[in-house]
């Protein structure tokens, strides 16, 4: 009797399901919540109305703190505007509150939230909303379908606690997804999350523009790279550069750290890593169950995990997407940057760096060997050095700066043709004997990020390797003399870095 | 052939008071995007009758001589049935435009009960959706061009550009029957924008909300690559007919 009930439950249920297509995956759930008679359902909302606080990415609401189940009212606009996706690269953006992702949101479970959905009147087109924590045919999307210059409203209880993903869902929906149309709504459970130092909120996208990846100026959507899945950028938080530099998020040593991470898609999945950190725990998929010790996380298109750890070594940790060619070519890097004193029992720096002979390392350390032994007899030539540098740049400068000299743009500075590098030879033989931490401006961008010292290098490495990049890659020429380096390290000695 | 059509045209443009003038478009097949047979993923070409259509969008001087000859439809006395409170909102007074906007730039937040009301008094009507389709897939040289990805690049270009700055005057380059501004300009109202999802039999189309939201829309489009055409049958179909916005204007037809 109550399987049959069961099974036709399931086969309405799937009926449904058919009908909504993808984006209304809660529909199963919810007949799973019906059978327990509506968990989370608190009942009418008590107290007066509050209106959610909504905020911009990376900023996540405080905690509702509240031990009762409201009426919250959610006001949020869509705006469609031209923002920035890449430096010089314009992009137009359909987006809720104005940012992509769009605002958080933030409820408790069984709120009930009287949702208002304004489309700006300069809107061209139409918007609606799914957000995934509602339970209902197109999580509102059908009684949110607003024109420009107008309001829709409707209710909803938020019956399940979680962070869940909302979207646009107006035909063409890839299209307005492809826009930026996502964000997240988290629904605290009834007793709140445990507290931590820092939230944030990142989330990823891919985007697809007519031009190629960088090429400048305004760039339109392409609906034919969006159906074939290839995107020109894959971004977190809508632009290159959102996350890094001054934008980075930050953190310092010792705190507690919770990033809400989504995926809008409209096409990939995420490979979310955080380079050298361990998740201590994930809410994968964003849902109830926690995995600790995660390195990499999967975030399906529509979907969102909770990432949380703790902060245990100073330094700039780099969110990619694991897929790396959308790290490294497409643009899904941010910053996380934690301050505060080394530990040097959990991370010592670099211990050693030596010249591993492997079979192709011959003629590399012979060039290193000839400009010692020239050196020793007075001969060093030009030629002797830059080939040294080379070889040495190539073991030791070229992980950040790149083997071509080009650096990681917002990240690491480039350089190649580097006005910063012209502008000063002996400032960079001081930033590589002590390192450099803080802003500074090459070839018109800003790098906010930190270089180690180099206190593995001898200075007649040092000069090498300076030489090598003062003849490369259309900088200025000229040389570095061991002598040079000797001097700057003996002045560093005697007044220490205090005019800095 | 030519020479009749010519005729026919004069002889319409003298019939109106506005001499707003009208291009005549011949009786063709035609393929639309919304399924028109019974079963909805599959092409079933219609006939659509001659007609004649306005040349440009109705221009916003156009539309104050109308207000001035019928003062019903002034947005002070427009009855609120027939008009929400965005109907020409931006004019200055109920006689004046917004002087920043040029008279000959198409009027904009009308609803399309005005828009109806104005057709009607210059002999004509609003164009259906497939009269508007039909004229709307020509280029400057083809009466078909859909199939053309750089003919539907140009079309998304101007859909995903907010609107800033003043609309401006009608006049873009004519297609091959001789109207303009079909794209790249505004949207216009159809007669029957809000029943556009349901086709003869509306039985065989399952759900008409399922259009307006998920990946749902694919399941009533011939043409699924055809985004353009879609996101204005989105448009279109987010209104009611007492709704204006600020890039919404229309055009009429005659019976050629």
């Amino acid at each position: 009797m109550k399987t049959t009930a069961v099974s036709s439950l399931c086969r309405r249920v799937r009926i449904v399901a058919l009908l909504a297509g993808l984006c209304c995956p809660l529909i199963a759930f919810a007949a799973a919540t019906k059978a327990e008679k509506l968990a989370g359902d608190a009942g009418p909302p008590r107290g007066a109305a509050i209106h959610a606080v909504l905020t911009s990415p990376p900023n996540v609401p405080p905690p509702t703190n509240r031990n009762y189940a409201a009426k919250v009212i959610v006001e949020l606009e869509v705006v469609e505007k031209e923002m920035q996706i890449s430096e010089g690269v314009n992009y137009t953006f359909w987006t809720f509150g104005g940012s992509v992702p769009g605002s958080f949101i933030r409820v408790r479970q069984g709120d009930t939230v009287e949702f208002h959905l304004k489309n700006h009147p300069s809107s061209k087109m139409p918007h609606n909303i799914d957000l995934h924590g509602v339970t209902g045919p197109g999580g509102g999307a059908a009684s949110s379908f607003t024109a420009p210059g107008h309001e829709s409203q409707f209710t909803f209880k938020a019956l399940n606690e979680g962070i869940y993903v909302y979207h646009c869902a107006t035909a063409p929906v890839g299209m307005h997804v492809a826009n930026g149309m996502y964000g997240l709504i988290l629904v605290e459970p009834p007793e709140g999350l445990p507290k931590v130092d820092h939230e944030y909120y990142v989330m990823q996208g891919d985007f697809y523009t007519a031009g190629k990846y960088r090429e400048k100026g305004n760039q339109s959507f392409d609906m034919e790279k969006a159906i074939d899945e290839r995107p020109t950028y894959v971004l977190f938080n809508g632009a290159e550069g959102a996350l890094t530099g001054d934008k980075a998020i930050t953190a310092k040593v010792g705190e507690s750290v919770r990033i809400y991470v989504g995926n809008g898609g409209p096409n990939l999945v995420s490979s979310f890593h955080v380079i050298g950190a361990i998740f201590d725990q994930v809410r994968y998929e964003g849902g109830s169950n926690v995995q600790k010790n995660v390195q990499t996380t999967l975030i399906p298109a529509g979907g969102a995990v909770v990432v949380k750890f703790t902060a245990k070594v100073p330094g700039s940790y780099v969110l990619v997407d694991h897929s790396i060619f959308r790290a490294f070519n497409k643009g899904a890097v941010a910053i996380l940057k934690v301050n505060g004193p080394e530990d040097k029992s959990i991370y010592s720096g670099k211990e050693l760096d030596a010249v591993y002979l492997g079979d192709r390392a011959g003629p590399n350390l012979a060039a290193v060997t000839k400009a010692t032994q020239s050196e020793a007899k007075g001969t060093l030539s030009l030629d002797d050095q830059v080939h040294a540098g080379q070889a040495l740049f190539a073991g030791t400068c070229s992980v950040c700066h790149q083997a071509n000299g080009a650096g990681l743009p917002g990240v690491f500075p480039p350089l190649a043709k580097s006005d910063f590098l012209a502008a000063d030879v002996s400032r960079a033989t001081g930033i590589v004997l002590r390192g450099l931490t803080g802003k500074v401006a090459v070839n018109g961008q800003e790098y906010n990020s930190v270089m180690p010292p180099m206190q593995q290098l001898t200075d007649d490495e040092i000069a090498n390797i300076l030489t090598y990049v003062l003849n490369s890659w259309g900088n200025p020429g000229g040389r570095v003399s061991t002598e040079d380096v000797k001097k700057q390290r003996s002045s560093a000695a005697a007044a220490p870095p205090s005019g800095h | 052939m030519n020479r009749l059509a010519a005729f026919v045209l004069a002889v319409l443009c003298c019939v109106s008071a506005a001499a707003a003038e009208y291009v005549a478009l011949p009786a063709g097949r035609f393929e639309s995007v919304l399924p028109q047979g019974s079963v909805p993923t599959v092409s079933t070409p219609v006939d659509v009758p001659a007609f004649a259509l306005r040349k440009t969008p109705v221009t916003l001087g156009e539309f104050l001589e109308f207000v001035s000859a019928h003062p019903e439809w002034r947005r002070d006395q427009v009855p609120a049935l027939f008009a929400d409170k965005r109907y020409l909102y931006d004019w200055s007074s109920t006689l004046q435009p917004n002087p920043a906007a040029s008279l000959q730039s198409p009027v904009v937040n009308v609803s399309w009960f005005a828009a109806r009301a104005f057709c009607e008094s210059e002999g004509a009507r609003l164009p259906t959706w497939i009269e508007w389709e039909y004229a709307a897939a020509a280029d400057e040289s083809r009466t078909d061009a859909r199939s053309d990805p750089a003919w539907r690049r140009r079309i998304l270009a101007w859909y995903e550009r907010p609107t800033t700055a003043q609309i401006a005057a009608v006049g873009s380059a004519l297609n091959v029957y001789g109207a303009s501004d079909l794209h790249g300009l505004i949207w216009e109202w159809v007669d029957d924008f809000n029943a556009l999802f349901i086709a003869g039999d509306s039985r065989t189309q399952g759900d008409p909300d399922l259009l307006k939201f998920c990946g749902a829309g694919a399941i009533s489009i011939v043409d699924r690559d055809s985004y353009a055409v879609l996101m204005r049958i989105a448009l279109l179909s987010s209104l009611r007919a007492a709704d204006t916005t600020g890039t919404l204007g229309f055009r009429c037809v005659r019976p050629d």
